[in-house]
């Protein structure tokens, strides 16, 4: 009986190996398939930035978007500076003389401050004029913060309304 | 009076204390495990949490409610895209509007997705913190085109801001169906290659099987929702319980598991991968048409309290809303589920050796963020 035990136990003991052996080899077979027919799924980053392309959705940084006579959208309603839950837009304006000799509030200056912003989207999601866009530019690393303050309106741009009415 | 750990004479008892974290490799994050051992074994574990806390219970007073969606992400940035539908969720229930069908379709599509590529992640990494460095390659490859998919949508790939109160930031790009279904396909072969390499492996059964036992008395008075509270029996489903979004319209199993150890715990996230393939699948062909965001005038709460949960990868998420009438929350509350699941730890993984806490640790899988908040 005892001896009858003792084989049950040597018999389970080598079915253990067995079965041990057996799942690490089910694994190992994965792993060589892929030995054998590599499937590249990395890519070279710093080498392929000219290939390199982002989705056209891609949230890098805002920008307000300018035409070819440099002229945005932005009619000072500081709708996004105010929706901005960290405070990351500055929207500074100022007054001019219209061609109807009335004063007028035009953009002055467009901050965006790329060190708070979160990414949120909220901005260009509640701009009426269409003014604002996430571009594809992803490479924020600078080595000095003050460099991440960006003014946006180019210089010398007006806005479309500006424009029209003179 | 119960013995706190400067009571106690280590010199006599031949037990020592070491720190596990705040960095370490497998806390994936900020969280110091205060260990008391003796010899190899664990006496007892006391957690400290705060390492990475923001406040943001607390700045959400200050923001209105899309404003305040942005920082949920932030809490378990691996369901980002859950964690803003509760907020959603819970201003709509108080507002009393409903959001269109398509709307419902693409933020359950969404979840899904979600919760694929975060139990893929902490595939990964529980392979990876075991010792075995190819799943976390292997995970990482498939995740990839999950984010992809994102990152097409959305913009972003990991914190996406995506669902706000009233529908969506914008509608979905129009590869999204085709490359979901995509993604579908392909999941499908890869997911039996995940089990080949790592379920069935002898070495990883023997150190999952029968560790970290939990009791389902342990993990409902511990409050343990989600994969880890399934695996000792305990439904906590909350897309079964109360159906939110798209749930209603789908047919799916609770998974759960009745032995309680770490691999039954394991066993329920890479069942329910394959149960979100099939939620996508029944929803990704028939997305109806309609308006991806209501025309709301203002996004304000009546006066009052308002509660509303969903299931995160992770388990419960609650958002509680105290509304005054104004823009802002008076008060809002996230009922996190990694805080709940941190703490039966000291229950669970007491009495094992410590490499057996890595795993136990891991089988919670836990995202600090989301505990300190």
């Amino acid at each position: 009986m005892a001896l009858l035990t003792t084989f049950r136990e040597v018999g389970t003991y080598f079915r253990e190996i067995y079965s041990g052996v057996a799942s690490l080899v089910r694994g190992m077979r994965v792993t060589g398939g892929y030995f054998v027919r590599p499937q590249t799924v990395t890519q070279r980053y710093p080498e392929n930035r000219k290939e390199l392309k982002m989705f056209d959705n891609f949230k890098g940084e805002l920008i307000l978007v300018h035409d070819e006579q440099n002229h945005h959208k932005c009619n000072v309603c500081n709708t996004c500076m105010r929706k901005c839950p960290n405070g990351s837009i500055e929207v500074i304006s100022k007054k001019i003389e219209g061609a109807d000799g009335r004063s007028k509030k035009v953009l002055d200056k467009y901050i965006y401050h790329l060190d708070m912003c979160t990414f949120c989207g909220i901005c260009v999601s509640v701009c009426d004029e269409h003014a604002l866009k996430f571009d594809q530019e992803f490479e924020h690393a600078v080595f000095d913060r003050s460099k991440l303050v960006k003014q946006l309106n180019l210089p010398g741009s007006i806005s479309q309304k500006e424009a029209n009415n003179e | 009076m119960e013995e706190t750990l400067l009571d106690i004479d280590l010199k006599d008892r031949e037990e020592y204390i070491i720190n596990m974290g705040p960095q370490h490799p497998s806390t994936h994050g900020v969280l110091r495990f205060e260990t008391c051992l003796q010899g190899e074994m664990v006496k007892y574990i006391i957690p400290h949490c705060g390492y990475i806390h923001r406040g943001i219970e607390k700045m959400s007073e200050s923001l209105s409610y899309p404003q305040l969606v942005h920082l949920t992400d932030r809490m378990d940035y691996l369901s980002a895209h859950m964690n803003n539908e509760a907020v959603a969720l819970c201003v709509e229930k108080a507002m009393e509007v409903e959001v269109t069908d398509r709307v419902k379709y693409i933020r359950t599509i969404l979840a899904e997705l979600s919760r694929i590529a975060s139990h893929q992640l902490w595939w990964s990494a529980f392979g990876m913190d075991l010792g075995a460095l190819t799943t976390f390659f292997y995970g990482l490859r498939d995740r990839e085109r999950i984010l992809d998919i994102f990152e097409e949508t959305t913009g972003t790939r990991l914190i996406q801001t995506f669902i706000t109160p009233g529908g969506l930031m914008n509608d979905v790009h129009p590869n999204f169906q085709k490359r979901v279904r995509e993604f579908v396909t392909y999941f499908r072969k890869k997911l039996p290659e995940y089990n080949q390499l790592l379920t069935g492996n002898v070495i990883f059964q023997e150190r999952t099987k029968g560790i970290g036992y939990m009791s389902k008395e342990v993990a409902i008075s511990y409050g343990v929702t989600g994969p880890s509270g399934r695996g000792s029996g305990f439904h906590c489903d909350i897309r079964k319980l109360a159906p939110y979004s798209a749930y209603p319209f789908v047919k799916f199993n609770e998974i759960t598991a009745t032995e309680g150890d770490t691999f039954a715990r394991y066993w329920v996230r890479m069942q329910e991968m394959s149960e979100s393939l099939d939620i996508i699948d029944q929803l990704v062909d028939n997305i109806p048409q309609g308006d991806y965001m209501l025309a709301l005038k203002a996004i304000k709460a009546p006066k009052g309290e308002f509660y509303h949960s969903v299931e995160t990868a992770r388990g419960e998420l609650g958002v509680f809303i105290v509304s005054d009438g104004g823009p802002n929350p008076a008060r809002i509350k996230y009922r996190t589920p990694n805080f709940s699941n941190l703490f039966v730890i000291n229950k669970i993984a007491a009495g094992h050796k410590i490499a057996d806490l890595v795993a136990i640790s891991g089988s919670l899988d836990l995202v600090i963020p989301d505990i300190d908040r």
